[in-house]
């Protein structure tokens, strides 16, 4: 029997029902090994998927052979399937890394629970990305997140709750706005589905409500991406994370919640509304440039490794929010490009810091001091993804910088000043991770060094990611082809 | 034919790999002995210099050997090509890096540094960034070795790892990644843009590209871009290198490096720009002389009022580098040639000065210009170098100064430029300002009564310093072969 047809459902099958089969899984160390197992054939799916796509096939699928507007449907095309990519490939590499460093933050009794709602997590991203239905997004949606508040809140430090009922709040917050946005387009074509959404706008009379929708529906998703200044719940819940939640959420998360922004706000509502896309560019271009420079500068004072970086994912979402809102080939190319290389360069840093946090319990920059030199390699990692991040050609980062950047100077007027404030914001991002690695080569250490480098399974994800910032910075056709593929889909569907 | 471009591909590729192999060997064989690492170190310097002597011949029959690795995006190649100007300064990092480990050798041991692997590993490093930077195709490809350049000699500069030490060598790091980052990278992105390419072409790409003041602003960005090159004012971080081992000065900071940033500049101005089309741009353009004119006379009298003899050099060297810069600048093919040359002419110079200020350092600690009083009967082999390194900086014959000097006022006198005529003329002035005094001091001076006796150098030290001492004479009288080699540039510039 041929499964191909059938990936985009066992795509989000497999990691749901496999996640209460792992509470049985008792004994030391096997609820581990499933969950790294189905991570990793979670992954295999979306590379095959990404694979099919990338030759040129898209994914469509009904559950149960129901057809569209009654039954579930399920599609991937280029744009999800590079999304897909970046989720399970973040699990499937923070499920492998992870056992030394949940064995020291989770008791042992509670580790198959933990490891249960980190595939309920990935399950629930997974869902987002290949749904083709805008409620079923919201039921994905609302698993992911309930999913993640456990996974946030899950960790030994009691400061995680506080940031945790933040994250909550807003997140309940931006859930339910999308839901009203939805409701309202339902209220007014009588269906769920997107392509059905797209084409039953043009006939509506009124079109008032559907611009309300999309003004809750953008507001709300921009809450969960954590666009500025919406972010407040970001960097806490980011920092206070067992250091393995930190790595999974931080590499797709808060992309997921971009994807389905972009997707709707195209598909949807692009080719129906008028003037849609110059008020969806003048709403989210200045919030992204503001977001960029702001969250740059708070990220080159902040004294914590993780709030740090969590600021810097700010600046970086401002990147790809800023990318989409150009409206252009280009710009949406260097987007999707973006979410895929930072993916990247934050994975590998927080996969990093989950290596000097098996030594170092206090993770406040002066505390790290001088740790380069009992932990090498860890350190060397950091540098190539600290790299990566700013966008030092040879690395990922600088593929799309390099994207974003082309798709600035075909924008016009603005042009010179879009440029600048990337440029700017890529010296200040070098100023913050000069910042690291100065402390971790160059300062005398204050507290006894660690005694070694991070346990070998951990070191080993760490490697094989910082490789691929630079593989991927000299090789970067595949992503690319996603990428674009992505955009001219997108932008299919504008007026 | 296809056989021929197939060992070619060889070479480059050897070339650039020679010097990271080396340095994995050095690793592995400082295990074993300190011996072997050292036997390895030379033999990777050999081997290096053999494999890129060997492309000579093909470059005299005007042959370019190229190679093509990978296209990133379109447009954007990592790519190679073997031409004059970069194969002379390739031939002449990888012979001197045989005489500097030499050095480096008697240097380091004589010294007692902590950490010689390091020290040689990176220094192997260093090379294979070189390598890079000389044979690079494209402006992409040299923006990415130039980097790699930059963090490869930062732990060189850092060795030391004290506090005053790490201070400078924030400095190093500071000025050179936010120049390349902040100014060369958005000059080569500007470039791309306009030209729809960044390959190094004869006669240019930017010929009716851009003009007007346009010109002017690009040709600064690059300039400036270029920390390396030293042009005033970013030069602060030549001197702050000086407190890297003496070795890493010597090769490094009056080789390697610095003549990586004149090397880049000429190579813009030559292939990038193209002569013709920046000397119709003069009225915007003609700046360059002025700024590297400027250079010359204020690092000169900057040198004047220097204590510390190795500061006193590097600012000598940042003058020497802006020779290579005006001479340039002037557009003339006789002022090419002379460029060119001065790299050699001035790296033989400079690289003795540096290995005599070493080796007074090894045998007598003595670092500041007033102790060098008498020194010239302790350690005569090591003063006698000194001086003609001295009397090349000045130009005087037979030292290969006076050749370069002599080719860069001929190019003067056939633009008519009463400014760089003038400059030159000054700047010689103040050379022997600042250097006959020392020769003077070291020769004839009466050692203060309570000098502590000491000998010569070590053996492997004064070895290495003869060797560049004799070069530098050399050089004034077997300089036909250079001159070849360079004459070809200007004619593929005039045709």
């Amino acid at each position: 029997m041929d499964l191909t047809p059938h990936l985009p459902a066992l795509q989000v099958i497999v990691p749901m029902l496999s996640s209460p089969l792992i509470l049985l899984l008792k004994p030391r160390g096997l609820a581990w090994a499933g969950a790294a197992a189905v991570a990793l054939f979670s992954f295999a799916i979306a590379l095959n998927m990404a694979l099919a796509v990338a030759r040129g096939n898209e994914f469509y699928y009904e559950m149960g052979g129901w057809q569209a507007p009654y039954g579930i449907a399920l599609s991937v095309d280029g744009f999800s399937a590079l999304v897909l990519l970046i989720i399970t490939g973040a699990a499937a590499a923070a499920l492998l890394a992870a056992r030394p460093s949940v064995d020291q933050q989770i008791e042992a009794e509670r580790q198959p629970l933990f490891y249960s709602a980190f595939l309920l997590a990935l399950a629930g991203l997974t869902g987002i990305a290949v749904s083709a239905d805008a409620f079923n997004i919201f039921v994905f949606m609302e698993i992911s997140s309930l999913a993640s508040y456990v996974l946030i809140a899950g960790g030994p430090d009691r400061r995680a709750l506080p940031a945790v009922f933040k994250y909550l709040t807003m997140g309940t917050i931006g859930a339910t706005f999308y839901l009203i946005g939805v409701g309202m387009v339902y209220m007014m074509t009588g269906t769920l589905n997107l392509a059905d959404m797209e084409a039953r706008i043009g006939d509506v009379t009124d079109i008032n409500p559907i611009l309300v929708a999309a003004g809750f529906i953008t507001i709300g998703l921009a809450l969960k991406a954590a666009v500025f200044p919406l972010h407040v719940w970001l960097p806490n819940a980011y920092a206070q994370a067992p250091h393995i939640v930190t790595v999974f959420l931080a590499a797709c998360a808060t992309k997921v919640a971009i994807y389905v922004l972009i997707r709707f706000d195209y598909f949807v509502f692009q080719a129906n509304l008028e003037n849609h896309a110059l008020q969806f560019s003048t709403f989210l271009a200045p919030l992204a440039l503001f977001g960029i420079l702001v969250a740059s500068a708070v990220a080159m004072f902040e004294g914590h490794i993780k709030r740090l970086l969590a600021m810097s994912s700010v600046a970086q979402i401002g990147y790809i929010i800023l990318g989409a809102s150009f409206v252009t080939t280009a710009g949406l190319t260097a987007s999707a490009a973006h979410l895929f290389n930072h993916a990247l360069a934050k994975g590998g840093l927080f996969l990093a810091i989950t290596g000097l946090a098996y030594h170092y319990r206090d993770l406040r920059l002066d505390q790290l001091a001088g740790a380069a030199r009992t932990m090498p390699w860890t350190a060397a990692a950091i540098v190539v993804c600290g790299l990566s991040l700013v966008g030092i050609p040879g690395t990922a980062g600088f593929i799309s910088k390099w994207l974003l950047i082309n798709a600035a100077i075909d924008n016009g007027d603005m042009a010179w000043l879009l440029i600048a404030i990337v440029l700017l914001s890529s010296l200040m991002a070098l100023a913050y991770v000069y910042r690291i690695i100065d402390t971790l080569y160059f300062k005398p250490a204050v507290v006894a060094q660690a005694p070694g480098e991070a346990p070998m399974q951990l070191l080993l994800v760490i490697g094989i990611v910082a490789v691929a910032n630079i593989v991927f910075g000299l090789f970067p056709s595949f992503p690319l082809a996603l990428s674009s593929s992505a955009a001219e889909l997108l932008l299919r569907h504008t007026l | 034919m296809s056989l021929d471009n197939a060992t070619l591909n060889n070479a480059i590729l050897v070339a650039l790999c020679v010097p990271l192999i080396t340095a994995v060997g050095i690793q592995l064989a400082s295990r074993v002995s300190d011996n072997l690492r050292e036997v390895v170190t030379l033999l990777g310097a050999s081997t290096l210099a053999w494999v890129v002597w060997g492309m000579l011949p093909e470059l005299f029959s005007g042959e370019r050997p190229s190679w093509m690795v990978a296209e990133l995006l379109p447009g954007i190649t990592l790519a190679f090509e073997v031409e004059p100007l970069g194969m002379l300064f390739a031939a002449l990092a990888s012979g001197l890096w045989i005489i500097n480990s030499i050095y480096s050798i008697g240097y380091m041991r004589g010294n007692k540094e902590q950490k010689q692997t390091r020290f040689y590993t990176f220094f192997a490093l260093s090379l294979a960034a070189t390598m890079g930077v000389a044979f690079a195709g494209n402006l992409f490809t040299l923006f990415l070795f130039y980097e790699l350049l930059t963090l490869s000699t930062f732990p060189l500069v850092s060795h030391k790892g004290d506090e005053a030490t790490v201070r400078s060598a924030r400095v190093y790091l500071g000025i050179l990644l936010s120049t390349s980052i902040g100014l060369l990278l958005p000059a080569i992105i500007w470039t791309y843009h306009v030209a729809g390419t960044g390959d190094f072409t004869v006669d240019g790409i930017l010929a009716g590209k851009i003009a007007g003041a346009d010109v002017g602003l690009l040709l600064a960005l690059f300039v400036f871009g270029i920390g390396k090159a030293a042009v005033m004012p970013v030069h602060r971080w030549l001197p702050a290198a000086m407190v890297a081992p003496t070795p890493v000065s010597a090769l490094l900071h009056a080789v390697a490096v610095v003549k990586a940033g004149v090397f880049a500049v000429t190579k813009i101005i030559v292939y990038v720009f193209g002569v013709d089309f920046l000397f119709s741009a003069n009225s915007t353009a003609g700046w360059l002389i002025y700024a590297a004119a400027f250079t010359i006379i204020a690092a000169s009298l900057v040198a004047l009022r220097q204590t510390n003899l190795k500061r006193l050099l590097a600012y000598s060297t940042v003058a020497q580098l802006s020779y290579v810069v005006m001479a340039a600048a002037v557009l003339k093919p006789l002022a090419e040639i002379g460029a060119a040359i001065h790299m050699v002419a001035h790296a033989f110079g400079k690289i003795t000065l540096f290995f005599a200020a070493g080796a007074i350092y090894t045998a007598a600690k003595k670092t500041e210009l007033h102790q060098l009083r008498g020194i010239g009967r302790r350690m005569p082999w090591t003063m006698t170098a000194f001086t003609i390194g001295a009397l090349s900086m000045i130009g005087v014959p037979p030292t290969g100064g006076f050749v370069s000097k002599w080719y860069i006022l001929a190019g003067a006198f056939q633009a008519d430029n009463l400014l760089a005529i003038f400059t030159i003329i000054a700047s010689t002035v103040l050379n022997a300002a600042y250097f006959l005094p020392i020769i003077f001091m070291a020769w004839f001076a009466d050692e203060p009564s309570d000098a502590k006796p000491h000998g010569e150098a070590p053996p492997l030290v004064v070895v290495a310093l003869c060797m560049t001492a004799l070069l530098t004479l050399g050089f004034f009288f077997f300089n036909g072969p250079v001159i070849e080699l360079e004459q070809q540039l200007v004619k593929g510039m005039l045709q």
